[in-house]
């Protein structure tokens, strides 16, 4: 008798199942948007002329907790510039094999260079492929952008830059799904 | 107040409730530090004169009506005071400066090299306010300038502490960066335009360019790093790293003898920059920008990693296994010491490798034919038996460790004989310049004229026609008298070497009047290798090789038979050349020696040539390297540990800074004597210096000090002159080389002729004249200079002037002078 309601019960579980709404997602055919402040993959953003934002000034590899961040700053020149001001990122790398995710680099960053996306859809085969360098993760060109190195399209100076800079949030848009070429890591 | 123990040259406060003992005239900031209360600063500096411009020092002494500067507040007896940890006051004061000094700091910290290492930074967290009242526009320079293709000045960030002004001033003498205009637009700047003279220097030296002058000072890359914001930085590490970066690795400094100890920074296998380190004994706090700077040598292109061997067939050099390169230096070597092996080991090697080399020549190639000295040995033309410079360093240099820094500060008089500190020796010129400016040191110099360098340690000239010095030395009353002084002190210089009788003139003069005899050689390794026995007439240890009683010890300690080590002098670094170039020698052993640094680069590139067979140590491709049928790797300085010995005879032991596979010298040599049946037991530093400290003491007195007949200098007939030149610090050295910065702080080479020859030339400044020999000619712009008569200055070796390749002599030769560039001959004769 007891197998016999007991059964019930556990059919009943089962069948009320059956008409609840589903909770599984159709991955990775429709993925699910997530919230809006996520932390996803970092995008080095850039001026509406196309120059860096990053300075290289390596407060983000300092706020790293997981030393996942490598920055070595250049010198910009007035033939070769990448950035608004005197110093860019020569190199820029995010080890996604070491990053968590925190968030505490783009909370350093003073020119809101860095920012995170919404991507996480960062499996890889190696992991030499985790090592995102400024390819991959410089924003892609918009209309009205110019590949660097250029001269300083906005302004005479670096302040015409950066004054404002905090309420423009930058040039990001569609980053995350910009082509990633695997393999060529700097 | 409880009573304190205290002499009568100290008084007693009381410092944030704590009583203190001070001595007199001590600094309230001084003794605060040394009670561990650290009051914020940024002007005050130990080794600088206090000067009270920042304010940001700021504490509460009781009876004062305002807060006071602790750094320039001179204890008192009963005085009370109170930092910012005792008293809302002096934090309100203090945090007040800090608000004023940020008014125009441009807070640019994240471009700015000093970021994370600023001492604005951390006392604006430390001391600060929260947040700034002011409003305004911040005022903007120009950013940066070049103050000189190293130093970059950005104007805006800078608090006007002035230590930069106070460092060029007060310590290097080269005065060129000041305090200008007033009020708000007060500003640290260089004198440039004509409303600061431009014309000259401004400064009242004697004027080295006109108008643009660049920040020429050897010592410039100190206020680099004692700015305490980010106003001066270095063009060589701008933007390269930051501190949290870098791996910090205690060094010492390669270049010269003067044995600064240094801070090395490296990151992912790259040094990026190198700081003077603290050693009060030696640099104090300061170095020379060649030491803090000639650091990229080691990565330049053309270093060699892999050992390299001559192919017997095409006859060239190709790159070859460790074993087999080893093997056959070791067959070529054993084949060789029938005829003969010479060794040549250069300046550059560690007291440990210089062991290792000295031990290999005695019990492996059973010879004493064994030299480190690699310049002229003697005058030109001068006969090669004679030993003199080799017999004086056997009697008055090793071992011997008698005269320190300490001893040069304090000393009522010093003579200097063959020796331009600033340019040979530049440790040793602040030594001499502090003493000079603090303790009134009496300076004399022997010398061809009086440089701007012996200007500033205030030198009484003596002025010296090049080869009358051993005739100065020997009989002249002032030098004589200067040195008569307790604690007086002679200072000679290497290149007093080319002067026949010089040395001896300088050791008979120093026993004659009771001074101290200090000997200044002009590279890292050459003390030691003095030490260590890499002379033909010296064992390690100091001991001669005629020494039977040495000898005997020696083979005990080195376990090899009685007969192995010969008894009789080697040939020298002349000799060796001699005999490699008449095919006397089987083979030759060179580590670390340019040929081009050889009295006679002709002759020697000739010996390397003709010499069956030649093995090269070395770090890069060189004169030698290309000329070797064996070619070995070895690290540079900062791959490995070793030990340098100064001109005082300190040690200065080092460890390796990076991580290599890169092997010494004495490892290297190691493997060779292995595979010749010897234990040669010098791989590892460690054991070498075991094996050093565990040698028998030498019993013997000194050897007597040669006495050789003091030369007179030879006399130019007309259209002639006697050639004076010594080595600038910033040339065309190979450990200078892959550093365009660098080479742009270097003085402009110039042919420096007296009055009598300008006249008789028909010569101004600025003009170019020809200095020539039947070698070949050099072409520089005349400067006109207080000269004795008959007598032209070069640099050695700047670009434009190399002397010993262009010309083949060394100073004290004739030479013929003709203004303007060279005729058809000689520029025929230049140009091969």
């Amino acid at each position: 008798m007891g197998t016999f309601t007991g059964s019930f019960k556990g059919f009943g579980v089962t069948f009320a199942h059956m008409f609840r709404k589903v909770i599984t997602t159709d991955y990775p055919f429709s993925p699910p948007k997530p919230a809006p402040r996520y932390h996803g993959r970092h995008i080095l953003n850039r001026h509406p002329d196309g120059l860096e934002k990053c300075i290289g000034c390596e407060l983000c590899a300092w706020a790293c907790p997981a030393d996942a961040i490598y920055v070595e700053g250049g010198d910009n020149t007035d033939e070769q510039r990448f950035s608004p001001g005197e110093r860019y990122a020569k190199i820029y790398q995010i080890n996604y094999a070491r990053c968590i995710f925190c968030g505490l680099c783009i909370e350093a960053c003073p020119t809101r260079s860095l920012t995170m996306s919404n991507e996480y859809e960062l499996a890889r085969d190696s992991r030499q492929d985790l090592i995102f360098t400024k390819k991959e993760l410089l924003a892609p060109l918009l209309p009205g952008m110019e590949q660097p190195p250029h001269p300083m399209l906005l302004g005479e100076t670096d302040k015409d830059y950066y004054v404002g800079a905090l309420t423009n949030p930058g040039t990001s848009v569609g980053a995350e799904r910009a082509p990633i070429s695997q393999g060529d890591a700097e | 107040m409880t009573d304190v123990q205290k002499r009568a040259d100290q008084v007693s406060l009381i410092i944030d409730g704590v009583e203190v003992v001070a001595e007199k005239g001590e600094l309230v900031i001084r003794v605060a530090e040394r009670m561990g209360i650290a009051i914020p600063r940024f002007c005050d500096h130990p080794l600088l004169a206090p000067a009270g411009a920042c304010r940001q020092c700021l504490v509460e002494v009781e009876g004062q009506r305002k807060p006071v500067a602790s750094c320039t507040q001179t204890v008192a007896e009963g005085m009370v005071v109170k930092t910012q940890l005792s008293s809302p006051v002096a934090a309100k004061a203090q945090a007040g400066v800090m608000e004023l000094l940020l008014i125009n700091h441009p807070l640019d910290c994240p471009t700015c090299d000093k970021g994370g290492e600023c001492p604005l930074q951390n006392q604006a967290m430390s001391t600060g306010r929260a947040d700034s009242r002011f409003k305004e526009e911040k005022r903007e320079y120009e950013k940066p300038i070049h103050i000189s293709s190293q130093v970059l000045l950005d104007r805006e960030r800078c608090v006007l502490c002035q230590r930069c002004t106070r460092f060029s001033e007060e310590i290097a003498g080269d005065k060129f960066i000041d305090l200008m205009d007033r009020s708000s637009g007060e500003q640290i700047n260089v004198y440039r335009d004509d409303f600061f003279g431009g014309a000259g220097t401004g400064d009242g030296q004697v004027g080295e360019g006109e108008g643009d002058v660049a920040f020429n000072s050897y010592f410039s890359g100190n206020t680099i790093q004692i700015c305490p914001v980010g106003a001066l930085t270095g063009e060589q590490y701008r933007f390269r790293a930051r501190p949290f970066d870098l791996v910090s690795t205690p060094s010492a400094c390669e270049h010269c003898a003067s044995g600064c100890s240094q801070r090395t920074d490296h990151r992912r296998g790259k040094v990026l920059r190198r700081l003077a380190g603290d050693d009060p004994a030696v640099n104090e706090e300061w170095n020379c920008d060649k030491g803090r700077w000639g650091f990229r040598y080691a990565t330049a292109t053309d270093r060699i990693l892999t050992p390299q061997i001559r192919d017997t067939k095409t006859g060239e050099l190709r790159e070859a296994s460790w074993s087999e390169a080893l093997l056959a230096a070791a067959e070529g070597l054993k084949a060789a010491k029938e005829r003969g092996v010479g060794v040549l080991t250069g300046g550059r090697l560690t007291v440990e490798d210089a062991y290792a080399y000295a031990k290999f020549a005695r019990t492996v190639l059973g010879t004493n034919d064994v030299d480190f000295r690699a310049r002229p040995l003697r005058a030109t033309g001068s006969p090669v038996t004679t030993t003199e410079e080799a017999d004086f360093l056997a009697a008055a240099v090793a071992g011997i460790t008698e005269v320190t820094y300490e001893q040069v500060e304090n000393a009522p008089s010093v003579v200097l004989a063959g020796l331009e500190p600033e340019e040979e020796s530049p440790i040793l010129f602040l030594r001499l310049r502090k003493g000079h400016i603090r303790r009134k040191l009496r300076v004399t110099a022997v010398s061809a004229y009086l440089s701007r360098g012996l200007e500033k340690i205030g030198a009484a000239l003596v002025a010296a026609v090049p080869g009358d010095e051993a005739h100065i030395l020997a009989s002249d009353a002032a030098v004589a008298e200067a040195l008569g002084a307790p604690g007086a002190l002679l200072i000679v210089g290497e290149r007093l070497a080319t002067v026949p009788g010089a040395l001896s003139a300088a050791a008979d003069l120093a026993a004659r009047t009771g001074a101290k005899l200090a000997w200044v050689p002009r590279r890292a390794g050459d003390r030691g290798a003095i030490d260590a026995g890499c002379l033909p007439n010296l064992l390690p240890g100091g001991r001669p090789v005629t020494d039977d009683a040495a000898r005997a010890a020696l083979s005990l300690a080195w376990k090899v038979d009685a007969g192995v080590v010969p008894g009789t002098p080697g040939r020298d670094t002349d000799r060796i050349i001699a005999a490699a170039a008449d095919g006397t020698l089987g083979a030759l052993l060179v580590g670390g020696v340019d040929p081009a640094d050889l009295a006679d680069p002709t002759l020697a590139e000739n010996a390397l040539d003709t010499v069956p067979f030649l093995v090269s140590l070395e770090m890069r491709q060189s004169a030698v390297t290309r000329r070797a049928d064996v070619v070995l790797p070895i690290a540079p300085a900062v791959e490995k540990a070793g030990t340098y010995m100064d001109w005082e005879g300190r040690l200065r032991s080092f460890g390796a800074v990076l991580k290599s596979t890169a092997m010494t010298d004495g490892r290297v040599l190691e493997a060779i004597a292995a595979l010749l049946d010897v234990s040669l037991n010098t791989g590892d530093v460690n054991a070498v210096r075991r094996e050093l400290g565990g040698l028998p003491g030498s019993t013997l007195p000194s050897p007597v000090r040669p006495s050789v007949a003091a030369a007179r200098a030879a006399q130019p007939a007309e259209n002639q002159a006697v050639l004076a030149t010594w080595h600038q610090l910033i040339d065309l050295g190979s450990l200078l080389d892959g550093d365009q910065v660098l080479a742009g702080t270097a003085r402009p080479p110039v042919a420096r002729i007296g009055k009598d020859l300008a006249e008789s030339l028909g010569l101004a400044d600025g003009d170019l004249v020809t200095v020539g020999t039947d070698r070949g000619s050099i072409t520089l712009p005349a400067a006109i200079t207080d000269l004795p008569p008959r007598v032209v200055w070069l640099p050695t070796n700047s670009p434009g002037s190399t002397v010993r390749r262009s010309l083949g002599v060394t100073a004290g030769a004739v030479v013929t002078l003709t203004a303007g560039v060279p005729g058809p001959i000689l520029a025929e004769e230049a140009a091969r």
